[in-house]
């Protein structure tokens, strides 16, 4: 992997983005490296577009702004390609992943990427449905940016939401969870 | 042997107080600190911490409530932020004047009005003048640190002061960074048992806090706390010295990065120091001497180590995350008579960043430093005080 990775995520309020943000940060202590996770603090309401930042490094991270200049970006919620800029500050090489139906070569079309900016499409929320019956594509975007970027293998994130999300949920709900971190690691296309 | 976590600052603040296990902890919610106390109250709802939890109806008792606790003879943590911080404010008076050493992380926010949750150094500068000793911390690792040590610091047989220490408000009291966890034995034994001086619990010798003192010996005690606070700073480098030892981890009165050979510096409290770490290594890169001063003791404040590093550098910007309107920042302020003193002094100049939690950008440091460069060239200044980030 590069020295740091910088992740920008965007979601709305209520589909569990910032913690994913946190288990990836959680997942990614593995091996001595320096892992940073943080939302953006707004009013909080469900359904209002929200951002969270990763950033991993090799080395120690002391920068304590927002991603500016992400190396992938991953999209949470399709409905906000319309709303917000979701490419603001992206490099010739950054990565989109998007939760969709839709196929990579369409969002690659509507995000105007260019020839070195790669595209990714998952439909984590039908993953999410068909996985523990709720509309919650945190977890299936978890294992699809994990997949994408390679910071960690399938193995060591499952036992990371086992036990990530064990603090607060039912045996069933993290069943779940994890059958859905594995659809979204194994179903994410490139295109 | 250390333990490697990803956490937020609260959750280190929170888990470094259950390590200590204090007797008392007055608990009243604010924003951002509220989760640390959260945590705090479940690690004794829990039982994994034997301390008394005092729920409050405001942060004037809380503090009202640490003093009591405290002049009985026990070790007292309480915790605040902003208005909570502003409400404590003549307790906190009380605290220092009675050398109650009750330790409470602040988790720095701005002050109303207008309402705004977010991190700015207004409360904790607002208090500057309360008697406590101020530990200031970049990240979760140095909150985490720092409180430990703070017990160390105050509950010194020769201070015996209260101890406050400030982190950033959501940027690091919510953020979530890989850490070091000492050991609980550990922690344990570094902080050891509390020892009491002159409790009201002991029944013995009964004895009598805060008492009416007229103009024939107010002016004395004023001065003894005046005195006592010098001492501060021999006991700050001896705690660090020992939890070097423990930890591995250097702490001093300030850190200075780069600075020796620098021609110019920026003065940078907190979180947004480390992200000028990085702006100082690009400068570097490209041949320019940038340096950095992050302090960490600001009350007492160490003027002449200031002095001394600061001295041969030929422009500093102080950066300040509060104000003191009409005024300079309250960091410039301290720069400044620490400088004054010299023969030659680097020019100094204020910038105002950050209110209300405006980020702070690698950009906004970008072009302080920049404009150093320019005046240690021979540059003239434009204005000695300007507010940098702001919306057009």
């Amino acid at each position: 992997m590069a020295e740091t990775i910088e992740i920008r995520w965007h979601g709305r309020g209520g589909q569990g983005t910032v913690t994913a943000a946190k288990v990836l940060a959680d997942t990614c202590l593995s091996g001595g490296r320096h892992v940073q996770a943080f939302p953006e603090y707004g009013p909080e309401r469900a359904g209002a577009p929200l951002k969270a930042y990763n950033r991993i490094s090799t080395h120690e991270l002391r920068m304590h702004c927002p991603v500016l200049v992400p190396d992938v970006v991953s999209i949470v919620d399709a409905t906000l390609l319309d709303s917000i800029n979701i490419t603001e500050g992206a490099k010739d090489d950054t990565i989109f992943i998007v939760n969709t139906s839709k196929s990579p070569e369409e969002i690659r079309e509507k995000l105007k990427a260019g020839p070195g900016q790669k595209c990714y499409t998952l439909d984590a929320t039908t993953i999410s449905i068909e996985s523990f019956g709720r509309a919650m594509p945190n977890s299936p975007m978890l294992g699809a940016v994990c997949k994408v970027t390679g910071l960690v293998g399938l193995e060591h994130l499952l036992e990371d939401v086992k036990s990530s999300f064990s603090k607060k949920f039912s045996q069933k709900i993290i069943d779940g969870n994890i059958e859905a971190t594995k659809r979204g690691y194994e179903e994410v296309k490139e295109g | 042997m250390a333990k490697v976590v990803a956490v937020t600052g609260n959750e280190a603040c929170a888990n470094a107080l259950r390590q200590v296990n204090p007797d008392v902890c007055g608990v009243y919610p604010i924003t951002p600190q509220t989760d640390m106390m959260q945590k705090y109250a479940s690690y004794v709802s829990n039982g994994k911490v034997d301390t008394e939890i005092i729920l409050v109806e405001s942060e004037h008792s809380s503090m009202s409530a640490c003093i009591g606790a405290a002049a009985a003879g026990g070790r007292v943590v309480t915790a605040t932020s902003s208005q909570g911080l502003a409400l404590m404010w003549e307790m906190l008076h009380i605290a220092s004047g009675d050398r109650l050493p009750i330790i409470m992380p602040v988790v720095n926010r701005a002050l109303s009005a207008p309402l705004n949750i977010h991190g700015d150094h207004s409360d904790a500068m607002g208090a500057r003048d309360t008697g406590w000793v101020q530990l200031w911390s970049e990240n979760a690792q140095d909150a985490y640190d720092n409180t430990i040590q703070a017990f160390r610091i105050g509950e010194h047989m020769d201070i015996r002061l209260p101890v406050m220490v400030c982190l950033d408000g959501f940027i690091i009291s919510h953020s979530i960074e890989r850490m070091e966890y000492l050991e609980d034995e550990e922690v344990k034994g570094f902080v050891g048992e509390y020892k009491n001086f002159l409790p009201l619990l002991d029944l013995d010798k009964p004895k009598s806090y805060g008492p009416l003192i007229l103009p024939d010996l107010f002016h004395e005690y004023k001065k003894a706390q005046h005195e006592v606070m010098l001492k501060v700073k021999d006991v700050v480098l001896k705690v660090a010295a020992d939890f070097e030892k423990l930890s591995g981890r250097k702490y001093g009165l300030f850190e200075s990065y780069r600075l020796d050979d620098a021609d110019i510096a920026l003065v940078i409290l907190n979180s947004a120091a480390g992200t000028t770490t990085d702006i100082v290594d690009g400068f570097r890169a490209r041949g320019i001497k940038a340096g950095l001063l992050k302090p960490r003791l600001f009350r007492p404040f160490p003027y002449d180590e200031v002095a001394e590093a600061l001295g041969k550098v030929k422009a500093v910007c102080v950066m300040d995350r509060s104000d003191s309107f009409g005024g300079y920042g309250p960091v410039f302020m301290e720069i400044s008579s620490a400088l004054y003193p010299l023969q030659e002094r680097p020019v100094l100049i204020n910038r105002i960043y950050g209110l209300g939690g405006r980020d702070y950008l690698p950009e906004h440091g970008e072009a302080v430093l920049n404009e150093l460069d320019e005046i240690a060239k021979g540059g003239k200044v434009e204005k000695y005080k300007e507010y940098i980030g702001v919306r057009e």
